[in-house]
């Protein structure tokens, strides 16, 4: 036990004389927060929109104005030619096209029916999937007051009334992405300081030489990773902390569940996280080598967890990996208590299998760690 | 000699990577208190025999025993009984002088007490009262070394193994480290040290000289010199080395 104090506070004072650890344990959250979460979203704003209305009509100036006004919509251009329409989007310049041909109104005053053509740039398929959705609102919201003005009728008028449901959004009712890419960063902060930041601390003896001598002293192998691990665990769950009072002040994200649970959770991961760490640095002789395992790792890892796109809606082969991938649990676990309040034995189930997962890691990484060469 | 007490015994050690034999058959003892040159050309296998006796490695076979412990199975015994200081540097750089010591004499089980008051003998002893808030990378190379014998001696051990310790050094510095080397040895710690200066292995009470993974010869720098009729260690060297590089 003793040992283990000493090694600790010559970790501490190393950690603390490292220039980039200060940066990395305080900066880091600040930019990662600030920058990913406000732009790492998926709300579709301003879809710029080339307008080609070629009827010039009062009808089709209505029907232009609800895109202009719309928030969804930026209009960036206006035309008469398709060609040139066609071009913006190749160009890049506009998402989206609204082509209105000539005789539009007069088509359908007398047909009672008229066409108009919708163009998607569909390179980023979700895009385009949410750009004809609220075009196609705006459509139909557009289609109900033609009929209504033709027809003669007031819109409020009790048969025009059709079914419209009204959507009400559980656990995020403002569909704030913020709130919900937040808790996926603090996910990410705490893996890196964890994984990477360990792995690379335990090989940097190594490059230094220094491990040779400590191998020589009667130090415990036990005794020299747990004085390893330990502080990036408890740095790793301060940056949680501090990560938390960001989301919190700046971002407003509700903290529905019991905190306390999620440091529970968050114990839990960073064992099999500072066990996956101490796997790699078992094998790795550079700092250079720890850090590009660690970080295929992580990539994958976090590609997977379901930060951007849920796992429920990855194909079966790709569930069964995240069965062993720890970042996809804790992105589920910290985003269900935090966002959903979930309570124990909602995650009751997750939670065993990330201690069983962290009882393994840990204890094979001890186990398979040498201080005896050959 | 031979009524000296031994403190370092090796018979028949072997260590084998694959094919290739580091250490071939190794036979000898260290007496205690004596300075023991360890010598061989780069290669020969005296870093691979010196992990075997600090336990870092197991041998193939054959026995040893350092300070009354075996190194096949009481390899925690053996780590509290050395001290190593290795030609790489070991010293932790963006630790301070005070820290460094302290982290070493704490992990060898001394109490804070102690520590504190071997800390201000050391620093005393090495005048470095005034570095001992110093960072060790801001310390000149000659410090350093100093500074990492003291450390690998600071619990007291019974065998001390220096491996190069003086590599990189400057003349005057060298002689200043061997005169801490006879301090150690005349207080009872028995040293074990590698080199390449053969003037340091004038320096020492006997020396072996390893070629080929075999120890070719064991005896006084007196004893060597007259044996190989040679002028000086580095004569015996030479010639011994020779022999390596004709087969």
């Amino acid at each position: 036990m003793r040992t283990i104090l000493f090694i600790l506070q010559k970790e501490f004072l190393q950690i603390r004389r490292n220039r980039a650890m200060i940066p990395i344990i305080f900066i880091a959250p600040i930019i990662q927060l600030f920058i990913m979460v406000n732009a790492a979203t998926l709300e579709m704003k301003n879809i710029s929109i080339c307008i080609v209305d070629n009827d010039l009509s009062s009808t089709s100036r209505q029907l232009t104005n609800k895109f202009s006004s719309s928030p969804f919509f930026k209009v960036t251009g206006n035309t008469f030619d398709m060609n040139e329409a066609r071009l913006q989007i190749e160009s890049n310049k506009a998402q989206m096209v609204l082509n209105i041909p000539a005789g539009f109104e007069k088509r359908l005053v007398r047909e009672n029916k008229a066409e108009v053509q919708m163009l998607f740039n569909a390179i980023n398929g979700t895009v385009a999937g949410i750009g004809n959705a609220y075009a196609n609102q705006i459509m139909m919201g557009y289609n109900r007051e033609v009929i209504a003005k033709w027809i003669g009728i007031s819109k409020n008028m009790p048969t025009m009334k059709t079914i419209e449901p009204i959507p009400s959004f559980w656990y995020n009712p403002d569909m704030n992405y913020k709130i919900y890419m937040v808790p996926a960063i603090l996910v990410i902060l705490v893996t890196i300081m964890g994984m990477l930041l360990a792995s690379m601390n335990i090989v940097r003896e190594k490059e230094m030489g220094t491990i040779e001598q400590i191998n020589v002293t009667p130090i415990k192998k036990i005794h020299f990773v747990i004085g390893k691990l330990v502080p990036f665990y408890l740095i790793a769950l301060f940056m949680l902390s501090f990560g938390l009072t960001i989301g919190k002040l700046v971002f407003n994200v509700p903290f529905v569940g019991n905190l306390g649970m999620l440091f529970a959770v968050a114990c839990v991961y960073l064992l099999t996280v500072q066990g996956i760490g101490l796997l790699i640095s078992n094998s790795a002789n550079t700092q250079q080598q720890a850090m590009f395992v660690s970080f295929f790792f992580m990539i994958v890892f976090i590609m997977m967890s379901g930060i951007f796109t849920p796992t429920d809606s990855m194909p079966q082969w790709a569930q069964i990996i995240n069965y062993f991938n720890p970042i996809a649990y804790f992105m589920k676990l910290i985003r269900m208590i935090l966002l959903k309040g979930s309570e124990f034995h909602d995650i009751y189930k997750d939670f065993m299998i990330l201690l069983g997962y962290g009882v393994v890691m840990i204890t094979l990484a001890v186990m398979r760690y040498k201080k005896v060469s050959n | 000699m031979s009524e000296r007490e031994t403190i370092i015994t090796v018979s028949h050690l072997v260590k084998k990577f694959g094919d290739f034999t580091a250490n071939d058959d190794l036979n000898f003892e260290v007496y205690k208190g004596e300075i023991f040159g360890f010598l061989g050309a780069n290669g020969a296998g005296k870093t691979t025999a010196i992990k075997i006796l600090c336990g870092l490695s197991k041998p193939t076979s054959g026995n040893a025993t350092i300070a009354g412990f075996d190194v096949y199975t009481q390899k925690d015994d053996i780590k509290n009984s050395i001290g190593y200081m290795s030609q790489k540097f070991s010293l932790y750089e963006d630790l301070t002088v005070t820290e460094n010591i302290r982290f070493f004499a704490g992990i060898y089980g001394m109490t804070r007490k102690d520590i504190k008051i071997k800390t201000q003998q050391l620093l005393a002893k090495l005048e470095l009262e005034d570095s001992a808030k110093k960072l060790i990378k801001d310390l000149p190379l000659g410090w350093r070394q100093k500074l990492a014998f003291s450390i690998a001696i600071v619990h007291s051990p019974k065998i001390v193994f220096l491996d190069e310790p003086t590599g990189g050094v400057d003349p005057i510095t060298r002689r200043q480290f061997w005169n801490q080397i006879y301090e150690a040895a005349a207080e009872g710690v028995t040293v074990f040290v590698t080199t390449h200066y053969m003037d340091e292995a004038e320096y020492c009470d006997r020396v072996s000289i390893m070629v080929d993974g075999k120890i070719a010869a064991l005896d006084t720098p007196q004893g060597l010199k007259q044996t190989f009729e040679a002028e000086s260690m580095n004569e015996v060297f030479i010639k011994l080395a020779r022999v390596a590089v004709n087969n």
